[in-house]
């Protein structure tokens, strides 16, 4: 591929980091490179001397990504800036999905655009999977609590599971709360009386 | 109540924006502040710059940088006041303490002449220092320190730029030598025992502006009632601050996991300038380590950026005259002065001063005449006068 570009992703979760690749390589997008590791990211960046470098937004390593924007030498230090000046729309979708793209000086915008925007996309995509995850996360971990909560009230007043669970909705509408928080108040207490 | 959204890094001197918030500062002006937290320094730069957040928390530096065309960046900033002075610390791998210690350094804290000495005959050449970002107080009073202790950067120092969540894994992995990082990173590198702190940033300048309040300068001019309730909001959370009760206080508020998630005991000890140097718990005492109002500390003084516009310009080989220039027009003590103006607020009556000429605390002219500056010397007793730089 004569136009192939060079890429390297910052990205500590592999996951992520995989489902970039595969939309970069099956858009026929160049050479990719996964850096996991934070430390000498600089080092390495500069031996494999990539033409852009996208990095999660989240990730504090990006100001060593910086560090390349003060070029001291352009041989030895690619010239790297944060996407094109000239595209604020294009950054700024970037940074709201939650990546961004050091390319280097001369690359133009047209260019970087299907990179950024597949990369954009599973960002995105990936946000939203990561999203359900932790609701439905949360959601088993108060189902848990709330167990847990009847388990205690049916012990400790001799009634059954229906009853317990309508005894907890009932004190959560009065005063106003989510059935998990009351749960977990419950839990708590009776943690530490016993 | 009007919400506006402000950027900034998780570190204690983010205190006046969160203090503001949650002490009712900002409510009393008719604001609620909606804070949001970066990892780092370029995305709180960004989020300024693209109109994600109204202002931001930011290194006194970075607007200068962006002002004179260093690093990335397209809308002009400009500083509408001090966020915080000082509270940064330099320290060193637990190899190289034992280095100095062996050389019959007495970790001090106090010289920086004699630390800097030591630090340089201990260590090979170039010095790898850890800073969390190239355009940082960190960065300019490190090459300002070792350049007047015969140890020019960029020759003989080799400053990278390590995440403050690195730092202490950069240390361990003998990727640096030594650090420069605020406060509680310094305690954390200290509570992990792989360094320790040798010197406190204040003793190479002692009142230097650590953070300021960076806006987009479009918007600062567009909505100046909004600037102003801001500006007064910190002002007052500043003073708050300032106050002797509320270091414990504001470690408490601060450790939740809302803001820096870390416990109150190792914030505390920078508010309160009681600093644990060593793994084996030795401390120091600093007054004024991390000050927010005193000696007008909130004042934006455009011979700060000018000073910081210079140590830019000898850096990167910009017009030093031109720099400094550009550098003056960050920092807008006009915008700050409308916004006290009326407040009952005191504000110095000039704008600009001789940074570095003060042994002692100084009264000076100010709305009120009851201002009184701190000292702010360099170590080398240098002066660095706005009108004669050289």
């Amino acid at each position: 591929m004569e136009n192939a570009l060079s890429i390297v992703i910052v990205e500590q979760d592999t996951e992520r980091a995989e489902q970039i690749v595969d939309a970069l390589a099956s858009a026929g997008l160049g050479t990719i490179e996964v850096l996991t590791q934070r430390g000498t990211l600089a080092a390495r960046i500069k031996a494999i001397n990539p033409d852009v470098v996208l990095i999660d937004v989240s990730d504090p390593s990006r100001d060593t990504l910086e560090e390349l924007t003060l070029a001291a030498d352009p041989m030895t230090r690619p010239v790297a800036m944060f996407v094109d000046h000239d595209d604020a729309g294009l950054a700024r979708s970037a940074i709201e999905a939650g990546v961004s793209a050091y390319v280097v000086d001369g690359l133009s915008a047209k260019r970087l655009r299907p990179i950024l925007d597949a990369a954009i996309t599973r960002f995105n995509m990936f946000g939203r999977l990561r999203k359900e995850l932790e609701q439905s996360k949360r959601a088993l971990e108060e189902r848990k609590v709330i167990d847990r909560a009847k388990g205690i009230l049916m012990k400790a007043r001799g009634v059954d599971e229906e009853e317990a669970y309508a005894l907890l909705r009932r004190t959560a509408m009065d005063q106003g709360r989510k059935v998990a928080d009351v749960a977990q108040g419950l839990v708590t207490a009776a943690g530490l009386l016993s | 109540m009007t919400s506006i959204s402000i950027g900034y890094v998780p570190l204690l001197d983010a205190a006046p924006l969160i203090i503001a918030q949650e002490m009712g500062f900002a409510r009393e002006e008719g604001l609620d502040l909606i804070l949001k937290a970066a990892p780092s320094w370029s995305s709180v730069r960004d989020m300024l710059n693209f109109g994600a957040v109204d202002a931001a928390h930011m290194l006194a530096p970075l607007p200068i940088a962006s002002a004179l065309d260093l690093g990335a960046g397209t809308a002009p900033f400009c500083a509408v006041s001090v966020l915080s002075m000082n509270g940064t610390v330099i320290g060193v791998s637990n190899a190289i303490a034992e280095k100095l210690q062996a050389g019959g350094h007495d970790f001090g804290f106090e010289d920086a002449s004699a630390a800097g000495t030591a630090l340089i005959a201990a260590t090979p050449v170039p010095l790898r220092i850890g800073v969390p970002f190239p355009f940082s107080m960190h960065a300019e009073l490190l090459i300002y320190w070792l350049s007047a202790l015969g140890l020019p950067a960029p020759q003989n120092v080799d400053i990278r730029t390590v995440p403050p969540s690195s730092m202490a894994d950069a240390l361990a992995a003998d990727e640096i030598d030594a650090f420069c990082v605020g406060e509680p990173w310094g305690s954390l590198v200290v509570e992990q025992e792989v360094g320790h702190l040798l010197l406190p940033c204040s003793a190479i300048w002692q009142s230097f502006p650590e953070k300021v309040l960076a806006m987009r300068t479009g918007w600062a001019e567009e909505n100046p009632v909004l600037c102003g309730k801001l500006i007064r909001s910190l002002v007052k959370a500043a003073a708050w601050l300032a106050k002797p009760t509320s270091p414990t206080l504001t470690a408490e508020m601060l450790s939740r996991p809302d803001y820096l998630n870390l416990s109150w005991d190792i914030l505390e000890r920078a508010l309160t300038g009681h600093l644990v140097i060593s793994p084996r718990g030795e401390r120091r005492n600093i007054p004024d380590f991390l000050a927010f109002h005193r000696g007008a500390a909130t004042f934006p003084w455009r011979s700060q950026a000018e000073w910081i516009g210079l140590q830019l310009a000898r850096r990167t080989g910009l017009d030093r005259v031109q720099s400094m220039k550009a550098a003056s027009k960050v920092f807008r003590p006009d915008i700050y002065r409308a916004a006290l103006d009326g407040s009952g607020m005191d504000v110095p009556g000039a704008s600009s001063r001789v940074e570095g000429a003060l042994s002692h605390p100084t009264a000076v002219a100010s709305a009120f005449g009851q201002i009184t500056l701190t000292a702010d010397r360099f170590f080398d007793g240098r002066v660095f006068d706005p009108s004669t730089p050289e």
